[in-house]
């Protein structure tokens, strides 16, 4: 066993730490620590996947000296340590670009707490993926949930404050149906790590005693997860919470936030509930068929939108449509397809969120459209970065969003007629839609004719940081969207081995 | 024809004259949000206007209806779920008869050295939750932090003050009561490996003693002890050695390795390794974070 196997619990361990340390420190400092940490855990993180990727197995790792199913532990597989890799990259890319929204709206005084805030998500991020206890995933949920609410909040304003109340309650909600869920599925297998769960899910489903507990318990896990996430019949508080908040609030909770819990569920799937007793038990139609609800009630919902960044979040809405659709699209390719979702969406839309506040802000502070005419001319280097992200978005070829559109295709040519047809149609048609409200807001902001309440022209020298940390968004993106097939081998492995 | 409405309907919402947004905290505008507004569009004779109208009234009519049959369903549903549970208090339930209680029980006491098996589950066996449940706590004070931190002390009203701080029952009360309290609340946490108690209830305890404090004396006599700098010193020296020891001994478990800590003989103070210096630990952040809520809530100060 490579030394390198200790990385997640010395990531976890830090960045818990830093939190602590962030929160007596000056709001500069902070922010160095909080950057440090999450390019640090990117780091370790790449080289654990190559370790990983190089060995072949996934690694159990005690937390502490006993074994399960009596003691903690965590799991480092391939998908694991690719998806904490790449969110850590996130993290810190956006915290990079994200200083100038922050300094006009977050008090001086309480800077500090917003990069504290920053390093917990970091922490709970990590241990989401990387857990093998239900438990343990259910004490980070809860770190995650109080500090997204905090750097939702942090912007101190009436429309802020009651859009964090919003998604406070329903964020509290899918804890409270998660906690259900996972003590009913205590209640009848007597255990809460995951190897052992999942021998005693089997062992139920075998002999079927407790069959509707286990699927009560299923789909109080699944539902808690999904209202956390957003899946369409409660994607409702998206619209205000990620249109009130800081852009860079808004791209770290589309982003990370909702992308970690979306793959906490994944791996229940894999290795809870298992993926023969999830596939048979029918909670899988359920899901496809919100999702696919989800992707067109989102797109048109941001249709009807006149503010950049409501429209940017109910986007948001369509495309978690999207990761929940391949998830009951099929086991493999469906899987495969809504894995290369989570990333295609946790690479746009921080950036995205970020571009569109920055241009609002060189227009001083406007957000309708109307407003925002010639925006791109005045903030040329956001205006690009928002157009990019935007096509992305659409799935243009070369950028990764055309990728997971074309393996969104593939799998549902290979599933079952009756998800063909309307899958199908589903992406067509929500193609379509996300072209047109893209390819309008892309139109508004590069108009000739400026809107008369914009602010100075801002220079490229102006935001140097926020230029690096858009270029190397769009960089990767380009870079994944090229070089795919590798990439899709590595996920298919990874699926192989979950 | 056809074409030419299309192409007329597109133009329209494509300049944004259709505002069929149901912002719900439109009114709740602070600050220059959108300057140099255009004049808003003629919205008297607009249909969609008048549907989004007819929307807010159905949804109003169906909301209360729905969200009941919703609420009784799930209810329902979940009443069912627990009839076909296995039976509470029998003792072959599959949460009873597992290898983990089993072995909890078996041989907690010489593999945590915890007369307190809950407290051995909790700081040995489970520590990381454990770890994670107690920076809950830190993150739920920093985030009523973000909302309610005042910046300083403004003057105080010293006629409010002469009001609230006369009342002399409840002084002597908490005189002869406060050190009983706090006593009893270490007691509860030095005792935790040993007996039921631990960090978390201890803490409680104590920062209740602490809360009663506050509020019956003047409030600077404890401020002096316990303000903004030493409550965060304080919570950051406890966490830091939480987490820190909490590190040394995953890494040690994971690769095989002795710890320093050992067992010791279950019973005496000293004994259970870590689980007493983490119970300390525990109790510290719990107790200051207790009395931190008391004091950001009532003065937004701590």
């Amino acid at each position: 066993m490579s030394f390198c196997v200790n990385f997640p619990l010395f990531l976890i361990v830090l960045s818990l730490l830093f939190s602590v340390i962030s929160s007596v420190l000056h709001k500069k400092a902070a922010r160095v620590l909080s950057l440090v940490l999450s390019g640090l855990s990117a780091a370790a993180n790449f080289v654990l996947f190559l370790y990983v990727m190089k060995s072949g197995e996934n690694v159990t790792y005690l937390m502490g000296h006993f074994p399960h199913p009596w003691g903690n532990e965590l799991r480092i597989g391939l998908l694991e340590a690719l998806f904490s890799a790449a969110f850590s990259l996130i993290l810190f890319l956006t915290l990079l670009g994200g200083k100038a929204p922050l300094l006009t709206r977050v008090e001086e005084r309480k800077g500090q707490f917003y990069y504290c805030m920053c390093d917990l998500i970091q922490a709970s991020l990590l241990s989401l993926v990387y857990t093998n206890d239900l438990f343990t995933g259910y004490v980070f949920i809860e770190i995650c949930t109080i500090a997204s609410c905090g750097i939702l909040m942090i912007r101190e304003n009436g429309k802020t404050i009651l859009a964090s109340v919003r998604y406070m309650i329903f964020s509290l909600i899918g804890s409270g149906l998660f906690l259900l869920g996972v003590i009913l599925l205590y209640d009848i297998t007597g255990h809460l790590l995951m190897p052992n769960l999942k021998e005693s899910v089997r062992e139920i489903a075998a002999c079927g005693s407790y069959r509707l507990p286990l699927l009560a318990s299923m789909s109080l896990i699944i539902i808690g997860l999904s209202v956390k996430s957003g899946l369409c019949p409660f994607h409702l508080w998206m619209a205000d919470t990620y249109g009130a908040a800081i852009p860079t609030s808004s791209g770290i909770l589309s982003g990370l936030i909702s992308k970690g819990y979306i793959f906490l569920l994944i791996k229940i799937i894999f290795d809870v509930f298992g993926t023969e007793v999830f596939y048979a038990s029918g909670v899988h139609n359920v899901l496809y068929a919100l999702g696919a609800l989800g992707i067109i009630a989102g797109s048109v919902a941001a249709m009807r939108e006149n503010n950049i960044l409501r429209m940017s979040a109910y986007s948001s809405a369509a495309q978690i449509g999207y990761i929940y659709m391949g998830l009951g699209l099929s086991p493999v390719l469906g899987m495969e397809a809504s894995l290369f979702h989570i990333l295609v969406h946790a690479f746009t839309k921080p950036p995205l969120f970020l571009a569109a506040g920055l241009l609002s802000d060189s227009m001083g502070g406007a957000k309708k459209f109307r407003n925002l005419q010639g925006a791109g001319y005045v903030n040329p280097a956001a205006g690009a970065a928002f157009s990019f992200e935007a096509f992305s978005m659409i799935g243009l070829p070369l950028t990764m969003g055309f990728i997971s559109k074309y393996l969104f295709g593939i799998a549902a040519f290979e599933s079952t007629h009756h998800k063909m047809i309307p899958t199908l149609l589903v992406l067509a048609v929500s193609t379509v839609l996300n072209t047109l409200y893209f390819a309008r807001t892309i139109l508004r902001i590069y108009n000739r004719e400026i809107s008369p309440n914009h602010g100075e022209k801002v220079t490229v020298r102006s935001e140097k940081l926020y230029l690096l940390s858009a270029l190397a968004f769009v960089l990767l993106n380009l870079f994944f969207g090229t070089a795919a097939k590798p990439f899709i081998d590595i996920l298919a492995e990874g699926i192989a081995h979950f | 024809m056809k074409k030419r409405k299309i192409r007329e309907f597109l133009r329209e919402w494509d300049e944004g004259n259709f505002d069929f947004t149901m912002e719900t905290m439109g009114d709740l505008h602070q600050g220059p949000e959108d300057p140099g507004r255009l004049p808003p569009p003629d919205w008297k004779n607009q249909p969609l206007r008048k549907a989004e109208a007819s929307e807010v009234k159905a949804f109003r009519a169906l909301y209360p209806v729905l969200s009941v049959l919703l609420l009784v369903s799930v209810i329902g549903f979940l009443l069912i779920t627990v009839l076909q549970l296995p039976p509470f208090n029998s003792a072959d339930t599959p949460a009873n008869t597992s290898e983990v209680i089993e072995r909890y029980v078996a041989k907690g006491l010489t593999e945590t050295g915890a007369v307190n098996i809950v407290a051995g589950i909790i700081l040995d066996y489970r520590a990381f939750d454990t770890l994670g449940e107690s920076h809950v706590l830190f993150t739920a004070v920093v985030a009523v932090m973000i909302l309610l931190l005042l910046p300083e002390e403004e003057k105080e009203n010293r006629e409010e003050y002469r009001i609230l701080h006369s009342d002399l029952i409840l002084k002597n009360t908490a005189r002869l009561l406060v050190p009983f309290i706090l006593m009893f609340g270490v007691y509860i946490i030095l005792n935790g490996h040993l007996g039921p108690g631990g960090g978390f209830s201890g803490g409680a305890v104590i920062g209740g003693g602490l809360i009663l404090y506050a509020a019956s004396f003047d409030r600077r006599r404890l401020q002096k002890v316990l303000n903004m700098n030493t409550y965060r010193l304080i919570v950051l020296a406890a966490l830091s050695f939480y987490s820190l020891a909490k590190c040394n001994s995953f890494f040690c478990g994971a690769n095989g390795l002795e710890t320093i800590f050992t067992t010791g003989t279950p019973g005496a103070i000293f004994s259970a390794g870590l689980i007493l210096p983490l119970n300390i630990a525990v109790g510290i952040v719990v107790s200051c974070t207790m009395y931190g809520f008391y004091a950001i809530f009532t003065r937004g100060r701590i």
